[in-house]
């Protein structure tokens, strides 16, 4: 494998393999020196063309915990204010010799763009409102974790799924796995997504009875007046998730959140806080994951 | 300058005399002065009247290929005045010759828009300078192709424009749109209309369902070509305006355009190659090549497009060649610009229809030239006496393989590389002068 541009594009076998190699790593990271010379000698750039904090320091600290050099390139500094093509900075990038390029860029399909012109191996960062694979790779982790296995639970994914590109990753990933998928959400925040793991549900309250996980997506607040809902205010109402709405969950029930939250829009502070949290973990996760995919694709487990 | 020819033993195809035989035709300085057809297996007995004693004559045999009227493509981008570096009006005629037309109509999405009849007094002298084939602009409907003012369309007519349309963008406001089908009338000419919701399709660049979701691209709904084709029948019901559907797309528009020529309206449609051939599984991947406007759409309306091409509910086969440079398609998806660049391929992609049974050849040839030059009020799209020789000899057999660096267009952008297909002109003749194009071989 070369390139990591989507859960559509892996089978269930490279899932696996990145989850029980993020393992390893997440146990380095629990070491006194979290680094090692896995990749010593490679260079990566992040190229971000959206504006982004936690996705790409947690992808800048796993690159440094590999050992790796890192490249900086972002928008406004860039000559893609000069109008640059995206392909010539590319191709401009690639010729420093690079081996991975980290890319998050607000039109889908951008990373497949890229991963076909450059011998770089090419990571989605997130692209548009296609894919986010290194964040739906982090969710599974941290409920195989919480919860053993994937197959047969019942996972609701409420909010705008969407302009979502965590949720299309999300819902890619559990579906392969045989999860129980169910989709929380005004209609029209939900897209035509069918598949036989899929239900939908308007009414929150239906969709989160027994669920083994509760996964919350930011809401942008943009879409308020773009015809998509009246208000955050009615959103909270019927979309929100309160201690009353977590109780019909199952008692085991996890929440997570990919973050950043809107605390009081999409999720109450005191779920946000509660024991059933596990958004803190899923961001310790996230460096274990991103460390393994740029380690399986460099290629070096099997030069072992 | 021109020579006379006689093409000799091809299989005419003329469906404006009912022509569908072995036979002969002669050609004296660019115009058809004989038609001549077999009526029996011996073959044309009485020679005489071909004058072959003409030393000058070259003859063309035509054995075991068919003669059909040059096409005529009613809805094209040339891209000249503004957009040189996409196609000319020179690269763009010959690569339309080059696919058996010889009559276009070139859209006015050019810069500046062709909304006045100094840019189609332009268009129509750089084409008698170095246009291979005959042009015939399409004015603007509106000033700039705003949707706010309606353009000169009296003045443009008398410069040469034959259509008026706001193609690539739609006239938004129902009340333009039903002032232009009301004032057209005075010049009876056919209002073209790209119908396009740009509310219901707003930063859409594939069609909207289940794919679109999965690619993470906005979607352009089917209903926002429907709606407007609705609104814009009611619109010629209201007016009595001759309107013409471009680029249909979706199996509610077919519904529609059907329902409405039931009840008797003026409404002509014509459709594209790669919206009864291709589905939006094509830009899987990202492919940019396959990035149109209409987008493309549905197995289960490339089925409704082509049962309204049999049942003469669309009128006519247009290429809607957009070509873009290479760089433009080599881009972010969502930045690349729309458009395929059809008209190397338009013949070819069509004859699968009268391949697979769908169309007769005479259908095909009248949806490809006559009833578009009827539309358009043009001489041309017949092979009867008297008429300009224009002419595409195509041998049905003949397979090839796309091949867009071989296209003659500067747009190589086509979703059909790769693809072999059969059937393909041979030899065009248009303004006089003959296109042998088996002597590249």
């Amino acid at each position: 494998m070369k390139d990591l541009v989507g859960i559509k594009e892996l089978s269930k076998g490279d899932i696996e393999l990145i989850l029980n190699t993020a393992s390893s790593f997440k146990d380095i990271l629990k070491r006194d020196i979290k680094k090692v010379p896995a990749l010593r000698g490679k260079t990566v750039v992040n190229l971000f063309f959206e504006p982004s904090t936690r996705t790409k320091t947690s992808f800048e600290l796993a690159e440094k915990r590999m050992s790796t050099d890192v490249l900086n390139f972002s928008v406004p500094t860039s000559s893609v204010v000069k109008g640059e093509s995206l392909f010539d900075t590319v191709k401009t990038i690639e010729a420093y010799g690079v081996d991975f390029i980290v890319i998050r860029h607000s039109s889908s399909g951008v990373p497949h763009f890229i991963a076909r012109n450059v011998n770089a191996s090419v990571i989605n960062a997130g692209d548009g409102i296609n894919e986010h694979p290194t964040q739906a790779l982090l969710d599974a982790f941290s409920i195989i974790e919480k919860k053993g296995s994937l197959s047969g639970l019942k996972v609701a994914i409420v909010g705008d799924i969407l302009h979502s590109r965590v949720a299309k990753s999300d819902i890619f990933l559990l579906s392969k796995f045989g999860a129980n998928i169910r989709l929380i959400g005004p209609p029209t925040l939900i897209p035509d997504i069918a598949d036989r793991n899929v239900e939908v549900f308007y009414e929150m309250d239906n969709g989160l009875e027994d669920a083994d996980v509760i996964m919350m997506l930011r809401i942008q607040i943009e879409r308020q007046g773009r015809g998509f809902f009246p208000s955050t205010l009615e959103y909270f109402r019927n979309w929100g998730l309160d201690m009353r709405r977590l109780k019909l969950a199952r008692k085991d029930a996890i929440v997570m959140h990919p973050g950043p939250m809107n605390r009081g829009i999409e999720i109450s502070s005191d779920v946000a806080d509660s024991s059933q949290s596990i958004i803190l973990e899923q961001v310790t996760n996230g460096l274990a994951v991103r460390m393994a995919v740029m380690y399986l694709l460099s290629g070096r487990n099997e030069d072992a | 300058m021109h020579s006379d020819i006689l093409i000799k033993n091809g299989h005419i195809i003329d469906p404006s005399q009912d022509i569908d035989v072995v036979g002969d035709i002669l050609i004296e300085n660019g115009k058809i002065i004989e038609l001549r057809v077999k009526s029996s297996e011996s073959g044309v007995k009485d020679n005489s009247k071909l004058k072959t004693q003409n030393s000058k004559l070259k003859i063309i045999d035509a054995t075991g290929l068919s003669v059909l009227p040059g096409l005529v493509d009613m809805h094209v981008h040339l891209r000249e005045p503004g957009f040189d570096y996409k196609e000319t009006i020179k690269t763009g005629t010959m690569a339309a010759v080059k696919g058996g037309i010889t009559s276009v109509c070139c859209m006015p999405n050019t810069n500046p828009v062709n909304d006045n009849e100094t840019v189609t007094e332009f268009i129509l002298r750089k084409t008698y300078a170095e246009g291979a084939c005959y042009v015939y602009p399409v004015g603007a409907i509106t000033k700039g192709q705003k949707g706010e003012e309606l353009a000169e369309m009296g003045m443009m007519k008398d410069a040469g424009c034959v259509a008026f349309s706001d193609d690539g963008r739609p006239v938004m406001s129902s009340l333009i749109m039903r002032r232009a089908l009301e004032y057209s009338k005075a010049f009876n000419v056919p209002v073209i209309s790209h119908c396009e919701d740009m509310n219901l399709s707003e930063g859409g660049v594939v069609n909207e369902g289940r794919l679109s979701a999965q690619m993470g691209l906005k979607g352009i709904p089917s209903a926002s070509e429907d709606v407007m084709v609705a609104r814009d029948i009611i619109l010629a019901e209201l007016t009595g305006g001759r309107l013409h559907i471009a680029h249909v797309s979706t199996e509610g528009s077919v519904r529609l355009i059907r329902q409405a020529k039931e009840r008797g309206v003026n409404v002509t449609a014509e459709t594209c190659p790669h919206y009864f051939t291709i589905t939006e599984d094509s830009v899987k991947g990202y492919n940019t090549n396959a990035k149109v406007n209409p987008p493309l759409r549905t197995q289960k309306d490339v089925e409704a497009i082509i049962k309204g091409l049999k049942d003469g509910t669309i009128d006519a086969i247009a290429t809607d060649h957009a070509p873009h440079h290479r760089d433009e398609k080599l881009q972010e998806f969502d930045k690349a610009p729309s458009g395929i660049s059809g008209f190397e391929t338009a013949l070819s992609l069509s004859l699968r229809l009268v391949y697979e049974g769908i169309l007769t050849m005479s259908q095909l040839v009248e949806k490809m030239a006559l009833v578009p030059a009827r539309i358009l009020g043009i001489d041309a799209g017949t092979l009867k006496v008297g008429f300009d020789a224009d002419i595409a000899i195509v041998d049905m057999n003949k397979e090839f393989k796309v091949e867009s660096e071989k296209f003659l267009s500067k747009g190589k952008n086509t979703p059909f590389e790769g693809w072999t297909l059969k059937g393909m002109p041979v030899i065009t003749i248009c303004k006089g002068k003959v296109y042998d194009w088996r002597i590249d071989e």
